[in-house]
């Protein structure tokens, strides 16, 4: 699951970027119990962080609280149409993602 | 003397080690641990020792921090959150929800030409207050809602 790509949509419009991105992850809290009444052990994504042209536009730091399938918006000025805008997450277990997507 | 690791022992206070190993990519067995995860707010059960260890103190109420979130969330695993602060020299949003079992949930830093707008997801496993903090030139504010769960989300 977590092998599935961001899908990110980002559009420019009167210089600024708008950044919608929804990912892949469980975001297990690590309180929930599976059929066998046994705690699922938590697995969520820790980090996150936006990048434009080798500067990060958006950091995060995350909980277990986030949705599953975290689901983030946010807006910045200054990229382009047709620029690269890179996110990246990291989970609590090491694992790491990143993908990259182009502004409309 | 390498420079991270007198920072990171500074910061550390009582988890001096614990940071020291996350600086340099170390975890306990089984888990990693991003550099520079907060941890510690990350694991405090209410609101005020959240605001104590993130620094803030007794944040002032802003009505310069908007929340976009609904009265009523039909589905507590998923509850859309928007804020916007507009208090000049925002770096930072966090949210906090009241009655989960952590209240910090999520931290945004805004660097200079983003907008301090940010929205998300989150779980809430009952109604609660939800409280945006927002950093701003080194000062901290809050604003809170109150969200009505109908179907809890945080576990099972």
């Amino acid at each position: 699951m977590m092998a599935d790509p961001m899908r990110i949509r980002a559009t420019s419009k009167d210089g600024v970027v708008n950044v919608k991105v929804l990912m892949s992850h469980e975001m297990e809290t690590g309180q929930r119990k599976d059929a066998a009444g046994k705690l699922v052990p938590a697995h969520f994504i820790q980090s996150v962080s936006a990048t434009w042209q080798g500067r990060v536009v958006l950091s995060a730091q995350w909980g277990p609280a986030v949705s599953k399938n975290p689901y983030l918006e946010f807006n910045f000025k200054g990229g382009q149409k047709g620029d690269k805008i890179q996110l990246t997450w990291t989970d609590n277990k090491g694992d790491k993602r990143t993908d990259e997507a182009t502004i409309n | 003397m390498n420079q991270t690791r007198r920072d990171v022992l500074k910061a550390g206070g009582g988890a001096g080690l614990l940071a020291l190993l996350a600086a340099v990519g170390f975890g306990t067995p089984g888990e990693a641990v991003a550099a520079d995860w907060n941890k510690a707010a990350f694991e405090v059960k209410t609101v005020p020792e959240a605001f104590k260890v993130l620094g803030a103190g007794t944040p002032a109420n802003s009505a310069d921090i908007l929340m976009k979130a609904p009265d009523i969330a039909e589905n507590g695993a998923v509850v859309p959150i928007g804020i916007e602060s507009k208090i000049p020299g925002t770096e930072s949003i966090a949210v906090l929800i009241e009655k989960n079992p952590n209240p910090f949930a999520a931290a945004f830093d805004i660097p200079a030409g983003t907008e301090t707008t940010v929205a998300t997801r989150v779980k809430m496993g009952e109604t609660s207050n939800v409280y945006a903090l927002v950093k701003a030139n080194g000062k901290y504010f809050v604003a809170k809602k109150e969200i009505k769960v109908t179907l809890g989300g945080c576990g099972g």
